[in-house]
């Protein structure tokens, strides 16, 4: 969100900073060409996508997030016109955050962790470009409410009591913990669903006078009935094998067999592929497939 | 306003906790976040949270020694009542987590597991692998999440707290925010505002905090009257991986699981560390520490890494100042299960395996021990009264802080996995505390005030973005406040380095004024959002400075070398025993004069006045803080006999006043 653009601090200065700072490597990098970078733009959503070059001097050791900030710095295009600074989103820059997942060289992945050195072994310029499957929002900020509200379809939570005390939790075998704590660390970064063929973009652009309340219900509306994605579809499995969480765990089934459910995977195992954490999605999804047709089976019976 | 409306700002583990339970106390939340609150900083927290948990208590723990150790680690300088209340909690807190499915590490049989952490001889640290922080965050965004579609709770992800809307009397009616995506504006009438916004490590340019920890929240609650408590305590992190956009951190959890931080006996040895043996290793914590070891507290390790580099010259490159933290000796299994997460981090960032490397580290601004000052009621037992209505009060009635940004639990150093505890304390505490505030409220506010207040925040926004004939680069001066500050304001603290850091501060505010934008636009407007969070960490560097620079004395994070108190030199058993005496002469002295907290009022022009509160240590007397000082025993034996005499003698005036 807020961009602090400090890249050059060398925390080192006189010896006397915390930060031990700087990339101490100093030689040769004047030799070494400036990177260069270009990005897909677009001003406003629902606007036209243009593409726009930058150049930054190289230094070792950048990040794609260390090269915004200098772009957004310099706020100047590579054929010298002063642009509005592009606009990204970030946080935690140490990819547990989830926030600056972006097409890099045509990849999903998260900004942070894409080191400068290891993209310009791919060629000279280094390509950045929204997430594809999400509205654009501005620039490389895409809105990513509906991955959030995959969440709420799958009641990805533990239905507890309140928040009184009542002594620990269920026990649990260290086993069931290192099965459920890989599932946990999902950073809603969206990578799956870029990546996954079955999820396409929904889209609402707001109607001339139509007030927030009426866009927030169109764009809820819109996201029903639509694929839940690979990261919701594992939250359930994790909350599914909670020992607590597992008390709704028929209405998370409800969820994965009703439209926009499990049923609309393909199996193209793109998600587990490109997942930051490297959750076993595809895991998560079988599990989840055997869970429900067991789920619909028993259903058929019951009526 | 029929139905209670509480207005939280900040959506980490602090702001989750309070909207949480106000939501099961039938109170509606208004929740603003400048990110998707899943995204908040808390996720960073990698270690784990404090508790007495059964197995330390059948080893002779109980509460009170959490808050023993948490107050002696702090050097004393918080009030003890709502430390006291913190500990107190600790257990049911990791059992309620617990409940909500965080997945903490197990026993063989089912328990939680614990760890080690500093400044106590407990393992009373209950983790999730290395992302505690994240996992405790995700269970209570889950909660939230359901309370969200049950209608309880309403978010604003993606907006900024501009300010608080003040009525006539000066009581908190609510806020005003403006929307990150539309740049549109909006009052929230609210019966109560709480900040729960975090940490301002962004004052010095680049720290183990997220993007978001600016301070611009807390900066202008303390613009609009909030006084600011014990700014100048920063906790300078021991171990971090320093790297061009952020010193990311490296867990404390490391040396918990048996790391080991060493230097090479030859100044910049250059062969592989590894090839380096024992004999020619300086395990310099273990040397000096030999009860703590590795996990001395964090003020101690920070400034003894920074020490072995700068003056001893020890540093593991001549370039670039690090020790090493070496965790090569523990078996890659164990080393995956329990500290998976941060050694990935490592990895992935700097590209060497740390189960195979030693890695390379140092220390990094990490957290504010001071902000917000806060009030509390104090119970009978020595606690706090819950639900009271002053509780986690700032000086501004109706204004509310927890987590990070108040000042009120870590004193001059915070100990490690504290922070997580009190950050969802705080949040869980100040619910019923807000509920009273909302039923005491009456009539409806005039909506004039708010229609002011959202033109006096248009009126500025517009002014920045006139501001295109500007000279100034708002990136450039931030930088330079980065450098500034991590100079002057961190391990080591000079009072002639303060004071011109004070008058560049000044200087870089002036230039602020003269800043452009190269953004005029009015959608997703990054650059006015960081240009105005960039004028808004002036009067808290100013502050951070000021309080600096008048703490003539050595306490916790706060270190001048010029009022230090080095240890006995005397090895004549009478000769180190006088020398014991007039040290403890000069500690009680020094208690009297400065074992007060720092209070900060902001002046109309932004500058801070510095005023002193006592402290109340009615629950455990203060004493001093030995860890490694050199005759530690022999002060240690006339401190206690001084503590008993005083007894006695109070007794005795206790008896003469009965009789």
């Amino acid at each position: 969100m807020i961009k602090a653009v400090d890249g050059t601090v060398t925390g080192n200065d006189h010896g006397h900073s915390a930060g031990g700072g700087g990339n101490g490597h100093a030689a040769s990098v004047a030799e070494r060409k400036p990177i260069r970078v270009r990005v897909l733009r677009q001003d406003v959503a629902g606007g036209e996508s243009y593409w726009e070059r930058f150049e930054i001097p190289y230094e070792p050791n950048l990040n794609v997030i260390s090269v915004l900030q200098k772009i957004a710095a310099r706020a100047t295009s590579l054929d010298g016109r002063a642009v509005a600074p592009v606009a990204w989103d970030c946080c935690c820059l140490e990819e547990v955050c989830g926030s600056c997942t972006m097409l890099v060289n045509g990849r999903t992945r998260m900004a942070c962790s894409s080191l400068v050195d290891k993209l310009l072994e791919e060629g000279d310029e280094i390509e950045l470009r929204p997430m594809s499957k999400f509205p654009v929002v501005r620039d490389l900020v895409v809105d990513r409410r509906r991955l959030f509200h995959s969440l709420e379809r799958v009641k990805a939570w533990v239905p507890v009591d309140d928040s009184y005390d009542h002594g620990p939790g269920p026990r649990i075998s260290p086993e069931e913990q290192q099965d459920a704590y890989p599932l946990a660390t999902c950073i809603s970064c969206g990578c799956c669903l870029e990546a996954c063929p079955q999820f396409t973009k929904v889209e609402t652009v707001q109607r001339a006078g139509e007030t927030a309340e009426s866009l927030e219900k169109r764009r809820k509306d819109s996201f029903e009935g639509q694929f839940v994605g690979a990261h919701a579809i594992s939250q359930a499995m994790l909350f599914n094998s909670h020992p607590t969480g597992r008390m709704i765990a028929d209405e998370r089934l409800e969820a994965l067999t009703s439209a926009g459910g499990i049923q609309m995977c393909g199996n193209a195992q793109n998600c587990v592929a490109v997942c930051p954490k490297h959750i076993p999605l595809t895991r998560s999804i079988a599990r989840a497939g055997r869970a429900a047709t067991v789920w619909a089976i028993k259903r058929l019976f019951d009526r | 306003m029929a139905q209670p409306r509480v207005l939280v700002i900040g959506g980490g583990l602090a702001g989750l906790a309070a909207t949480m339970r106000l939501a099961e106390l039938g109170v509606g939340v208004d929740l603003v976040s400048l990110v998707p609150v899943k995204r908040s900083h808390s996720v960073c927290a990698q270690g784990g949270i404090n508790s007495v948990n059964a197995l330390t208590r059948q080893q002779g723990d109980n509460e009170w020694k959490h808050f023993d150790d948490t107050v002696y680690g702090g050097d004393f300088l918080q009030h003890q009542p709502p430390v006291k209340e913190m500990a107190d909690w600790g257990p049911r807190i990791v059992d309620l987590m617990d409940r909500l499915g965080v997945p903490f590490n197990r026993t063989p049989e089912g328990f939680r597991d614990q760890r080690r952490f500093g400044g106590t001889l407990y393992k009373r640290t209950s983790f999730a692998g290395a992302t505690t922080g994240q996992q405790l965050l995700y269970a209570l965004d889950e909660q939230v999440r359901r309370r969200e579609v049950e209608g309880k709770v309403k978010k604003w992800e993606f907006w900024d707290f501009l300010g608080p809307v003040l009525d006539d009397a000066g009581h908190c009616r609510g806020a005003v925010c403006q929307d990150l995506v539309t740049m549109q504006f909006r009052a929230f009438p609210a019966d109560a505002v709480v900040l729960a916004t975090g940490g301002c490590g962004l004052l010095y340019g680049r720290s183990t905090m997220s993007m978001v920890c600016t301070g611009s929240a807390v900066s202008r609650a303390y613009r609009a009257g909030a006084w600011y408590g014990n700014g100048e305590f920063i906790q300078v992190h021991p171990t971090a991986i320093p790297g061009a956009d952020k010193l990311r951190l490296m867990s404390e959890s490391a040396r918990g699981e048996g790391g080991r931080v060493w230097v090479p006996r030859t100044p910049q040895d250059a062969r592989d560390p590894r090839d380096i043996p024992e004999a020619d290793r300086f395990y310099f914590l273990e040397d000096r520490y030999p009860k703590y070891g590795n996990l001395v507290p964090r003020d101690i390790a920070t400034r003894e890494i920074f020490d072995v580099c700068t003056n001893e010259g020890l540093s593991v490159e001549k370039d670039r100042l690090c020790v090493y933290l070496d965790l090569t000796h523990i078996p890659r299994e164990t080393l995956d299960r329990k500290l998976g997460g941060i050694l990935e981090i490592y990895e992935k960032f700097q590209g060497v395996d740390p189960r195979v490397m030693p890695m390379k580290i140092f220390p990094a601004v990490h957290y504010s021990m001071g902000g917000l000052w806060v009030d509390y009621e104090r119970s009978a037992a020595g606690g706090m009264v819950e639900g009271a209505v002053r509780n986690q009060r700032t000086s501004v009635p109706g204004l509310y802080a927890i987590g990070e940004c108040d000042y009120q639990y870590h004193g001059a150093n915070r100990l490690g996995a504290n922070s997580l505890l009190s950050c969802i304390f705080s949040g869980l505490f100040v619910a019923p505390t807000l509920k009273a505030v909302c039923e005491g409220r009456g009539s409806a506010d005039d909506a004039r005030l708010f229609d002011a207040a959202v033109r006096r925040e248009e009126e500025r926004h517009r002014a920045l973005l006139g501001r295109t004939a500007g000279v100034e680069n708002p990136y450039d001066l931030h930088q330079q406040l980065g450098v500034l500050m991590t100079r002057a304001a961190t391990v080591v603290r000079r009072n002639d380095q303060l004071e011109s850091a004070y008058g560049q501060v000044c200087d870089l505010e002036d230039r602020w004024r003269r800043c452009a934008v190269s953004d005029t636009g009015n959608w997703t407007n990054q650059n006015v959002v960081f240009t105005k969070a960039l004028g808004d960490m002036f009067p808290l560097a100013k502050l951070i400075l000021k309080g600096a620079l008048l703490r003539d004395e050595c306490r916790g994070a706060h270190f001048k070398p010029d009022c230090a108190m080095p240890g006995i030199v005397e090895s004549d058993p009478s000769a180190a025993r006088v020398e014991a005496e007039r040290w403890c002469d000069r500690f009680e002295e020094n208690t009297r004069k400065w074992l007060k907290s720092t209070i900060a009022e902001c002046r109309p022009d932004g500058s801070p006045t510095i005023t002193y509160q006592d402290v109340d240590t009615s629950l455990i007397p203060p004493r001093p803080r030995l860890y490694g000082l050199v005759g530690a025993d022999v002060i240690e034996e006339v401190w206690k006999e001084r503590q008993a005499g005083q007894g006695e003698s109070s007794r005795e005036a206790t008896v003469a006043a009965a009789t």
